[in-house]
């Protein structure tokens, strides 16, 4: 199908599966004078402002902290003012998933953990169906936080949300595969947790320390994408 | 290239390497760490012609013994206390001639908390994500010193060494220092509103301006905690926020009222409402605010 130049007035079909709807605009609020929060209505506006955001820094942005609700933009106030950073933050276009050229990454996992039953009980579900699900979706970094390395990762379906435990473990296991409300995560190191935890893995999510630059010190970072494969 | 000059005879309660930290690094969930009294650093890095941000250390109340092992140019900036060179006081906030064999002792400081020792060329330790720094909350960078660890610094020797090195010539003018707050100084720390103003009943913005607070003993490198008369939220807000960025500077109000100041070691997400954010360039101040230190907050106008 083709329309000549005349044809303004045309709208085009939308592809299927495809909504045209307006991207949320951010709410700004003052963060002292080295930073600005933007506060969006949703984890999936998070997180399409973010790569939008991460494509076009400004010199002198210092960090870019995503977080459930909202994008935190650190900088130095003496190379770029605060003007500009709220004029970017409002001004980038969001980048939608599809769109984004996210690395991807595969980690295995025994699925052996001790709250994988009561996880199933929960859902209504055979263990073998959890597996299935946590395997067969595709998982994205969210957002970091807790502790350096850990990536809050979601999925675009509600069917493995499960409530943290009633009482926390003082002590869950490095590479511990877990479930906690919409989310799913690997604690990277030994720590007190709430989460259920449905497995374990032995990839290294902080491969930080001796190297000069410590770059990539982190498996997930925002934006990188997930999938969970049975050992 | 570097070389050790100096074993640590007693590391003192807590001496910790830091640098100017790792900004850039939030997004993997690690803070941003780095000296406390950043200016004090800087100085000390100026003194010996370092750049910047070369990594120094950061000695909490003294109780660093080091013996020198070779000559190397010493400068001890931050908190105000006897310092020892062979047994002899030695001056603060200009730069010391240690020659091998030499003793470098440091006493409790009279005012402030933390001395920075800087060292020319600056130390020689593995970096982290771009940094040398210490961080006390997740554990993350160089442990705190401990008896008979060898420091070694960076060998800057020719112009060339003080390039790969990121050394920089000594900027013109002379160095300023400013003196540590003593006990009974009040601290006037510069604030502006914060995200979640909103959060807070009427009353509080003027309760957090217009009284002293009193630094707590709880206060650490992740946060000055402030006693004083609560912060009350508005009885319509939420009660809850869901986790989001920090910065350094942000005064968090947990359920108690009672704001903490965030400083380096701070986590990079916090779930508990930000009321206002003190101004950077004063919170080498804070570090070096002792329990008990009283602090008033200046607001700009409305």
């Amino acid at each position: 199908m083709s329309h000549s130049a005349e044809d303004s007035g045309h709208v085009p079909p939308q592809e299927p599966g495809k909504q045209l709807t307006p991207a949320p605009q951010p709410i700004l609020l003052p963060c002292g004078n080295h930073a600005v929060l933007a506060e969006l209505p949703t984890l999936q506006a998070v997180l399409a402002l973010y790569r939008g955001l991460s494509g076009c820094t400004p010199a002198g942005l210092l960090d870019l902290v995503p977080a459930a609700r909202t994008v935190l933009a650190i900088f130095d106030p003496d190379r770029v003012s605060v003007e500009t950073v709220r004029r970017w933050m409002l001004e980038t276009p969001p980048q939608p998933a599809e769109a984004a050229h996210a690395p991807e990454v595969a980690i295995d996992v025994r699925y052996d953990g001790p709250d994988l039953a009561a996880v199933a009980r929960l859902l209504g579900l055979s263990q073998a169906q959890v597996i299935g699900l946590h395997t067969g979706s595709r998982w994205t970094a969210a957002f970091t936080g807790f502790a350096p390395g850990f990536a809050y990762l979601v999925t675009d379906h509600e069917r493995l949300h499960v409530p943290r435990r009633d009482t926390p473990r003082t002590k869950v296991p490095a590479g511990a595969v877990a479930l906690g409300g919409e989310f799913s995560a690997i604690y990277p190191s030994a720590s007190p947790g709430g989460w259920q935890l449905i497995g374990h893995t032995d990839v290294a999510l902080w491969g930080g320390g001796s190297r000069p630059d410590g770059a990539g010190a982190a498996l997930l970072t925002p934006g990188t994408l997930v999938r969970f494969r049975e050992s | 290239m570097s070389a050790p000059f100096a074993r640590v005879a007693a590391a003192g309660p807590l001496t910790l390497v830091q640098d100017l930290g790792r900004p850039g690094a939030a997004a993997m969930g690690l803070s941003p760490s780095g000296a406390l009294d950043r200016r004090s650093l800087m100085l000390a890095n100026r003194l010996l012609r370092n750049a910047a941000g070369a990594a120094g250390l950061e000695i909490l109340l003294g109780g660093l013994r080091l013996d020198i092992t070779a000559c190397a140019w010493l400068a001890v900036t931050g908190a105000r206390g006897l310092v020892l060179l062979n047994g002899e006081p030695c001056p603060l906030n200009t730069a010391l001639f240690a020659s091998a064999g030499s003793v470098l002792e440091f006493s409790a400081p009279e005012a402030g908390l933390r001395y920075y020792l800087g060292v020319s060329g600056g130390l020689a330790v593995p970096l982290l994500s771009g940094s040398a720094s210490s961080d006390l909350l997740s554990g993350m960078g160089p442990r705190p010193l401990q008896a008979d660890d060898v420091l070694a610094m960076h060998l800057v020797r020719t112009a060339a060494d003080a390039a790969t090195a990121g050394a920089t010539t000594a900027a013109a003018g002379p160095p300023t220092v400013k003196d540590p707050p003593h006990t009974g100084q009040t601290l006037a720390l510069r604030i502006t509103e914060g995200p979640r103003r909103n959060m807070f009943a009427s009353s509080a913005w003027s309760l957090l301006t217009g009284q002293e607070w009193e630094v707590s003993p709880d206060s650490n490198r992740v946060g000055t905690r402030l006693l004083g008369r609560p912060l009350a939220r508005r009885e319509e807000a939420g009660a809850q926020l869901p986790s989001e960025g920090m910065v350094t500077g942000a005064l968090q109000v947990p359920p108690s009222g009672l704001p903490t100041i965030f400083l380096a070691d701070h986590p990079v997400t916090g779930g508990y409402p930000v009321i206002a954010v003190v101004r950077r360039s004063d919170l080498d101040a804070v570090g070096q605010a002792m329990t008990g230190q009283r602090i008033r907050f200046l607001a700009p106008p409305h």
